[in-house]
């Protein structure tokens, strides 16, 4: 009995209290709930077509924070990764752009609302990877609101950038901004959480479907955000999350013919220009997010949106209706 | 008066009741077909291989809406795989229905690529006779290089063998010179006890080729079915001396697949079957997904499916 707890020496003075406490932790024991227990860690795993698979590659490196504490082991995603990603986000690609936005506008808020559930998790792991505790509850919270933000601009941005235009025949032209398909992004370094989400969202808050690089140093909370998208109604697919490193991936970002649109957010000036040439080979859109303070209000607008989205205009032939022989 | 027959290989086998099939096993066919999964193939030899795998590629529409125009524009793909890419083969036939079959051999005139014409009545066999000889005639007189047939799976199943066995001989005979192609529709034959049997059957009736799968059964062609095959077709010509192609049909879709299966033909039966005469893949979208990664091994870029033609 005696080595059996800790606690029943220092209140062996008390008879009763003892047996009490005896009592309990017998309870525990016969439960099988052993009073101190090994925790069971997460191993962090990429994340494809709605599916947490380890590196096709096999490989894994250590994520440390700035005390050289070890964080975890993480998945090297490999090139072969990115291309099965490529794949699930273009089989996804027809069935997202074709919900209704209000339908995008309510997975988005549902997003939000899983974040918010599992805010905890998200201050810890940030807490873990040098924020300060405030920080990161300011950095959980911005992340939230922003995923709101671009639930409510799901249905909004295509009105206010569609154009109704004049021409000189009896058409109806219209020019409406529709989603430009599969994106790839390498989200900002820097930023573990935020830089993540405000990123991901204004790409499918417009109907794209998107292969994400997660942050190399701090990838903590992209593996995470991916079980908060797996269990908030985002079709498998629509995102995708791949840890590993830039110097590794981003060519094959930049070149992959069935990607539509690129976004880089780091300012590497060599990288920038191989991506831009590399990205002509398909007429990528590349945009470049490198002068972004993601934490202030520079880091969500529905131009963030309109940049993976391509015009369409229609002419859509008509009777002169109008009475005064005008053109509508 | 007593009847003087020739003793050919078919009539030992018909004679032993059809009993002469080895029985398979099913665990250990999964397991070794599973291995050739295993193997890794790069570089040139991956390039090799996928145009090895173009050039056995029977391009085929089966559809109850195929049209002139259609069945054209495929041929045109046939010839003109990918225009861009210099020294690519040509496949090695297209499938058509019998009614198609005259606008697919004019349309082909001087290509090389052979026509080949589904036929017996075609997905589900259920035809009498005289339909599927006729069947099988007209599509012969159209032009056709190639037939394939399907057995009547319900006669096998049944246990009339002899039915099935006089069947192919006399498609065999009404097909001349064409080649004849004998599908046993694998699917429907449920057991691989089954599918042996439907191969031998098929080979010691007069088949040149034996196919998987007409494409309308799921599941269609899968490794350890072929593998069962491709044993029965070494037996047969360890026995007779004679070499039977083999046609997997239905599901290969992707350029890796497709190296498996070369990696099981060349491990079974060796590189005299490494050919378009005795080997064929039965597949519609296959061609586009090795045209992808031969253009990926030539540029590095992977590549998109907006840049390939559809038909």
């Amino acid at each position: 009995m005696a080595n059996s707890t800790i606690k029943t020496s220092s209140i062996s003075s008390n008879q009763k209290k003892s047996i009490k406490a005896i009592g309990k932790i017998d309870k525990e024991q016969s439960n099988g709930v052993p009073s101190k227990r090994l925790e069971i860690l997460k191993t962090y795993k990429i994340y494809i077509g709605g599916a947490f698979p380890r590196t096709e590659s096999g490989r894994y490196y250590i994520a440390e924070n700035s005390k050289g504490e070890k964080l975890a082991n993480v998945c090297l995603g490999s090139r072969k990764d990115f291309r099965e990603a490529v794949v699930a986000a273009r089989s996804a690609s027809g069935g997202w752009s074709g919900r209704a936005a209000f339908n995008r506008g309510q997975i988005l808020y549902r997003i939000a609302e899983m974040l918010e559930g599992r805010k905890a998790q998200f201050i810890d792991e940030l807490v873990k990877q040098d924020s300060s505790k405030q920080e990161a509850e300011n950095e959980v919270g911005l992340s939230i609101d922003r995923l709101i933000y671009y639930a409510g601009w799901c249905d909004k941005f295509q009105q206010l950038n569609s154009t109704v235009n004049p021409v000189a025949s009896s058409h109806f032209n219209f020019s409406v901004p529709e989603p430009t398909g599969v994106v790839s992004i390498i989200a900002p370094q820097d930023s573990s959480l935020l830089g993540l989400v405000s990123v991901i969202a204004p790409v499918i808050a417009g109907g794209n479907t998107c292969v994400v690089l997660a942050s190399y140093s701090r990838p903590l909370c992209a593996v995470t955000f991916a079980e908060v998208l797996n269990s908030s109604d985002v079709p498998g697919g629509v995102v995708n999350i791949l840890t590993g490193k830039i110097s590794e991936l981003a060519s094959y970002f930049a070149d992959h013919m069935d990607v539509n649109a690129l976004i880089f957010c780091e300012h590497q000036p060599d990288i920038k220009k191989m991506m831009q040439e590399k990205g002509s080979l398909n007429l990528k859109r590349v945009v470049f997010y490198d002068k972004i303070n993601w934490l202030t209000g520079d880091g969500q607008s529905p131009y963030l949106i309109m940049d993976t989205q391509e015009i369409k205009t229609t002419w859509h032939p008509i009777e002169n209706i109008g009475g005064g022989k005008s053109g509508y | 008066m007593a009847v003087k027959t020739t003793v050919t290989p078919g009539l030992i086998f018909r004679q032993a009741g059809f009993n002469l099939s080895p029985r398979v096993d099913q665990v250990g066919i999964e397991e070794r077909a599973a291995r050739f999964t295993k193997r890794s193939i790069k570089k040139e030899t991956k390039v090799n291989g996928l145009m090895l795998a173009l050039n056995m590629i029977d391009l085929t529409t089966l559809e109850g809406k195929d049209s002139e125009g259609k069945v054209k524009q495929m041929c045109y793909k046939a010839m003109h795989l990918l225009d861009t890419y210099p020294g690519l083969p040509t496949v090695a036939a297209v499938c058509v229905y019998p009614s198609m079959v005259k606008t697919a051999k004019k349309a082909l005139e001087g290509s090389g690529v052979k026509v080949a014409s589904v036929a017996t009545g075609f997905p589900s066999g259920q035809e009498p006779h005289s339909v599927k000889i006729s069947d099988t005639k007209f599509a012969v007189q159209n032009g056709a290089d190639e037939i394939d047939m399907v057995i009547s799976r319900g006669k096998f199943l049944e246990g009339e063998y002899n039915f099935v066995f006089d069947e192919i001989a006399s498609i065999k005979e009404a097909c001349g010179e064409a080649r004849l192609k004998v599908i046993l529709e694998t699917g429907e034959l449920v057991t691989y006890d089954k599918v042996r049997r439907a191969s031998d059957i098929a080979m010691y009736a007069g088949a040149d080729f034996i196919k998987t799968s007409t494409g309308k059964v799921t599941p269609a062609a899968t490794m350890p079915v072929t593998l069962v095959m491709l044993g029965a077709i070494r037996d047969f010509y360890f026995s007779t001396g004679k070499k039977i192609g083999m046609k997997p049909a239905g599901g290969i879709s992707k350029s890796k697949l497709a190296l498996h299966y070369l990696v099981m033909l060349n491990e079974i039966l060796g590189e005299d079957w490494m050919n378009n005469h005795l080997f064929r893949f039965g597949a519609s979208s296959l061609a586009n997904d090795l045209l992808m990664q031969l253009m990926k091994e030539k540029t590095g870029v992977y590549q998109g499916k907006d840049y390939f033609s559809i038909d």
